[in-house]
């Protein structure tokens, strides 16, 4: 069947039955259309493993991050209609129930990310009320929508709780009831009235779970693009019925609080007994993110320096969402396990080991041709060369041992660069980046020892005073304890003495501070001009060559060994051999699929058919119109050439004047007006091609002519 | 955020030592789009990896953006000027005056056989390379990434083609987004009628959706491929369209692959959007002539075809008397004589009957009243009140037609 009508759009196409295949395999994806076919099976298990349980750790993760604000939120339900259970007579409580509760949660620009937290957040207020409604913007354009909306969801979880008990429940479909505030309090009334003689028959064994009167709970998720009057209308007749119904509203904000006084006027907001709640703000959640699943030798596969740049900028010059920021690290491993074969040795060291003994004779050859292995292998002595270039038990002795050792540098280079945070990040001006992530993006680069900003950031922390290097020292001490490396173990002790001298300087400062007092003294006895003169250069003399202070050179000490730390484990990833397994580095692949330019496609291919189209004949120089370049090439350019209104029998004429101008150079004078039909036929398929892409539209401002619309090429 | 990025900060400042006076036009490039600030980065200074990086993605050359850089300034400024008066000075010649004025749709295609297709082996090398693709774009899509595919030249033949190999064993929707009448809600009939055999209306698409959504929540082995040849179409980029697009592609066994074309398509998607489409860009540049999707379009380079009016002319005209024939025509040849008449307001009702009357076609004004109803039921004649309060009748069909039309009628008389 072909898809091809003047009568019809869509087309669908069902095989039958039988040939169905009933679920295709996406393994067989990951191998299909591949020469080499090594362990694509294998990998693509990794591969799937690897990001499921990255996938639970970020979601792990959110929650977590959620659960303070969850918790706020549980107790402020529990708090707002506490009145109404107690039905007191309390004026000030009868004057507060005419407001509806509500709580205003800020969660930030990134919306996409908060569907997780709306999902979170409605599964914790289960335990408090069964009757919860979500309603978004684009659901509701009117009053009526939305209420529509609100009983379908509300009458759907009841009839969840009640059709299990009694089946004589008649569920009444939504289309026929009116809906009005009316209806929901009628229907509202009627389920609590059951439970509570339900939970009375049952001698309120269960009332524990539910009180008796459970709040229902309306969540706007996104209140900013809700419409004025549906909320306003909203808000005013359900605040008519706030006695009978205990409702409960939660804004979902992306700015600031502030949208509610600009979204309703005064007379409306008064309706609202406003509670702020502060969700966590996702740059700490980035923080969180790169924190779990790249500064953590828990997960073997790495993120590269470039691609790593990639995705962050990505999340801070374009939408500040997370989950972008996860679909990306998705995609990369996904690339990295398809693209390079010997991935399949990118798991758990242990496994790992295991693998390799399996590699066939083909992946050993991946492993020789791997640029790091060779730069090693030119390091060995002439013996061992020939013997890992043609013996394959050698060879996968050797990989064996160099994975480990790598294994062991991911180890001991979280703990280090964590240490060297803990230095940098509170230098003023922050020359190595206030976050972890900048500092790691920064070593992963190149010999971090070598560049400048380092080098300022060492002379800064000559110059930390003495109760926050201690501080720091202490916190470093904590963080290589708590890694597993036992390389580092020397390092703490290293770290450790440092800490006893610094106590041990503090009594000896008592004696220092005599010293520098009888100086003084010295200075106040002597009132001759000449002797003065002469102790005050000697203590010039003595400052400027001064011996160091015992505090200054510990210092000094200190700074030197972080330094000699750096030197030995913040080696960038690509020097060390093998890492081409475990690292993803072709940044170039992630940023065309996740942040693709498609205006600078079109114009180089509108300006430049030589980088797609490889023929000697289109070569040439921008800045001229080749003759053979094709049809829309030349018109495009022509078009560019022309203001806001472009002439359609000039622009025609100036076409097959390029078209023709080699062909025949010595065409007719006499038939120039008669344009050759072919020629016009091509001038107008461009042309139509052109409007299709948007550069041009009809216009009819004057006869023939057609409008440009755009400037600045693309 | 407290401070800059350090890595902004640190880009700025070198930026800011190199060229000063550089520095605001730089900065506000920043947010636009990051290949722009891609290209700050890579226009003067320090960092030639970024260079080779850049020049490794395909083919894109980074000659092109340098020249787009260094002309960024005066383009700018060429945009203001030619928008800066209203007058615009352009040639007063119009297509009349050449001697084939326009081509028919059909001549076009006949012309445009014979015209060979220059380059075709560069473009089959182009194709074959994104053809390679095609079991990568199954795994993706089964991971749960959308496909959409951008660059120079129809898309249609290598997704037909995607389609074809790939595609036969399982359920799949192909839609022709350039289609000039297709709908959100055709599309949305066609999987619930002909996918889920779903017999029965729906009150709005959004319920259409929800529908949709549950019945392949229920059922996990359905599965669903869609296929959309220009998703930026006239009729498919409406903000309410796209937002069921993406809801629809963001269920995890609807896989979604796209094309899109309009040099202005990605405006059409806001992060929400986006987010739910979860795209995975591809650049697919195939240089083929974009046959099919242009031939819809209404060029003004190509003669309105005027068959179809022509025939349903006749068609209604054949069943009428005698004496409604004679009416219509002479309605036609007073509006043939006015064609050159640019402010010819029509024939006035009053003049019409004294008309009718002298070539003895109708004996009382209420006849031709009758008669004109009858026209125009079947859209034959327009009528206008004039500012004098006067009825004016018209033929809403172009001079040519009619002109064809009265000579066909002569022809059978």
């Amino acid at each position: 069947m072909s898809t091809c009508s003047v009568s019809k759009g869509c087309f669908v196409f069902k095989p039958s039955p039988k040939k169905r295949r009933v679920s295709q395999k996406t393994a067989v994806h990951f191998s299909e259309g591949k020469n080499d076919l090594e362990d694509s099976e294998l990998r693509f298990y990794t591969c799937q493993s690897l990001w499921n349980q990255i996938k639970l750790e970020t979601e792990q993760i959110q929650e977590d991050l959620n659960k303070q604000l969850l918790d706020n939120l549980v107790s402020f339900l529990g708090r707002s209609h506490s009145e109404f259970q107690g039905k007191t007579t309390d004026w000030t409580c009868r004057m507060k129930s005419r407001e509806i509760p509500t709580a205003a949660l800020v969660l930030g620009v990134n919306v996409t990310d908060h569907e997780l937290t709306f999902r979170n957040l409605s599964e914790a207020l289960q335990n408090i009320t069964p009757y919860i409604a979500l309603l978004e913007a684009k659901d509701c354009p009117g009053i009526k929508n939305l209420m529509q909306k609100l009983m379908g969801q509300l009458m759907n979880c009841s009839t969840d709780v009640v059709s299990l008990e009694d089946d004589d429940y008649v569920q009444v479909s939504q289309n026929r009831i009116r809906c009005s505030m009316k209806s929901v309090v009628d229907w509202y009334e009627s389920v609590t009235k059951k439970t509570d003689s339900e939970t009375l028959s049952k001698k309120r064994t269960s009332s524990a779970k539910h009180q008796q009167s459970p709040p229902v709970v309306v969540i706007f998720k996104d209140m900013e693009s809700f419409t004025t009057k549906v909320l306003q209308d909203f808000i005013v007749i359900s605040s008519q019925h706030i006695r009978e119904l205990p409702l409960v509203l939660i804004f979902g904000i992306a700015t600031s609080p502030m949208i509610i006084h600009s979204l309703l006027p005064h007379s409306v907001s008064s309706l609202l007994c406003i509670e702020l709640f502060q969700s966590f703000s996702c740059k700490e959640h980035l923080s969180t993110i790169i924190d779990k699943l790249l500064l953590t030798s828990r997960f073997p596969f790495k993120l590269g320096e470039k691609v790593l740049q990639v995705l962050i900028n990505i999340f801070l010059y374009h939408d500040f969402s997370v989950w972008n920021f996860i679909r990306g690290f998705q995609l990369c491993i996904v690339e990295h396990f398809y693209s390079e074969p010997l991935s399949v040795l990118c798991c758990q060291l242990t496994d790992a080991k295991k693998r390799v003994n399996s590699l066939s004779h083909e992946q050993c050859e991946n492993v020789r041709r791997l640029p790091s292995f060779r730069r090693y292998v030119e390091r060995q002595e002439a013996e061992k060369q020939i013997a890992l270039l043609t013996a394959d038990s050698f060879l996968k002795e050797t990989t064996q041992k160099l994975l480990e050792d790598l294994h062991v540098y991911h180890e001991n280079y979280v703990s280090v660069l964590k240490c060297l945070h803990v230095f940098t990040c509170s230098l003023p001006k922050y020359p190595l980046g206030k976050q972890i992530r900048e500092l790691h993006c920064a070593c992963l680069e190149n010999r971090v020892w070598e560049t400048e900003d380092y080098e300022t950031s060492l002379q800064l922390a000559r110059m930390l005073n003495k109760s926050d290097l201690e501080t720091m020292l202490q916190q470093c001490v904590e963080i290589l304890v708590s890694s597993s490396g036992n390389e580092l173990d020397k390092a703490v002790e290293k770290l450790k003495e440092f800490l006893t001298q610094f106590q041990k300087l503090e009594a000896e400062a008592f004696q220092e501070q005599d010293v520098s007092v009888s100086s003084q003294k010295e200075l106040q006895k002597k009132t001759d001009l000449y002797h003065l003169q002469k102790t005050l250069l000697e203590l010039k003399d003595s400052r400027r060559s001064k011996k160091l202070t015992k505090f200054e050179m510990l210092r000094f000490e200190v700074v030197d060994y972080i330094d000699s730390l750096v030197r030995r484990y913040l080696v960038p990833a690509d020097h060390k051999t093998l890492h081409e397994i475990v690292y993803f580095n072709t940044a170039s692949v992630l940023r065309g699929h996740l942040n693709a330019a498609p205006r600078i496609a079109l114009h180089t291919a509108l300006n430049n058919p030589y980088s797609y189209l490889k023929n000697q004949a289109l070569k040439c120089d921008s800045g001229s119109i080749s003759s053979k370049a094709p049809d829309i090439c030349i018109v495009y350019k022509l078009h560019l050439e022309c203001g806001r209104l472009i002439n359609l029998v000039d622009w025609l004429e100036a076409f097959s004047t390029v078209v023709t101008a080699v062909d025949e150079p010595n065409a007719d004078a006499a038939s120039s007006d008669q344009v050759d039909d072919i020629i016009h036929a091509r001038f107008i398929r461009a042309v139509s091609e052109l409007e299709l892409l948007g550069f041009i539209k009809p216009s009819k401002q004057k006869t023939d002519h057609v409008a440009r619309l755009t400037w600045g090429g693309c | 955020m407290s401070t800059t990025p350090y890595r902004l900060r640190n880009r700025l400042t070198v930026h800011y030592l190199e060229s000063g006076s550089e520095y605001s036009s730089s900065c506000s490039e920043e947010d636009e789009e990051n290949q722009k600030e891609d290209n700050t980065v890579s226009s003067g200074q320090k960092t030639p990896e970024k260079m080779k990086a850049a020049s490794t993605l395909p083919p894109s050359s980074t000659l092109a953006k340098k020249n787009k850089e260094s002309k960024m300034s005066n383009l700018v400024e060429e945009y203001f000027e030619a928008h800066s008066s209203s007058k615009v000075l352009t040639s007063d010649r119009t297509l009349q005056k050449l001697r084939r004025r326009r081509l028919s749709q059909q001549t076009l295609r006949d012309l445009l056989k014979k015209a060979p297709l220059a380059y075709a082996a560069e473009i089959t090398e182009l194709n074959q390379l994104h053809e390679s693709l095609f079991s990568k774009w199954m795994l993706q899509l089964h991971l749960g990434f959308n496909i959409v595919l951008y660059g120079l030249g129809s898309k249609r033949d290598l997704l037909e083609k995607f389609r074809t190999s790939l595609l036969q064993d399982s359920v799949h929707l192909v839609v022709n987004g350039y289609f000039p009448s297709i709908t959100v809600r055709s599309i949305l009939n066609s999987i619930t009628e002909e996918v889920l055999d779903h017999i029965g209306t729906f009150r709005s698409p959004l319920d259409q959706l929800d529908f949709i959504i549950e019945r392949f929540k229920e059922d996990s082995s359905l599965e669903l491929y869609v296929l959309i040849h220009n998703l930026d179409s006239q009729m498919l980029r409406g903000e309410r369209s796209q937002q069921i697009l993406a809801q629809l592609s963001s269920l995890p066994h609807i896989y979604l692959i796209a094309s899109v074309d309009h040099i202005n398509a990605p405006l059409m998607w806001d992060q929400a959007k986006l987010s739910l489409y979860n795209w995975l860009w591809y650049e697919t540049t195939t240089f083929s002539p974009y046959v099919e999707e242009t031939s819809y379009e209404n060029s003004l380079l190509v003669q309105q075809s005027g068959s179809l009016a022509l025939s349903s002319l006749t068609h209604v005209l054949r069943s009428l008397t005698l004496n409604a024939r004679g009416i219509f025509r002479l309605l036609a040849q007073y509006q043939l004589e006015n064609k050159d008449n640019p402010s010819y307001p029509g024939l006035s009702f009053q003049d019409f009957y004294q008309q009718c009357r002298e070539a003895f076609l109708v004996n009382s004004d209420l006849t031709l009243r009758a008669q004109l109803t009858e026209f125009r039921d079947h859209k034959l004649i327009r009528t206008k009140r004039g500012a004098d309060g006067v009825e004016y009748l018209l033929i809403p069909v172009d001079d040519s037609t009619l002109t064809d039309f009265l000579d066909k009628e002569d022809e059978d008389v």
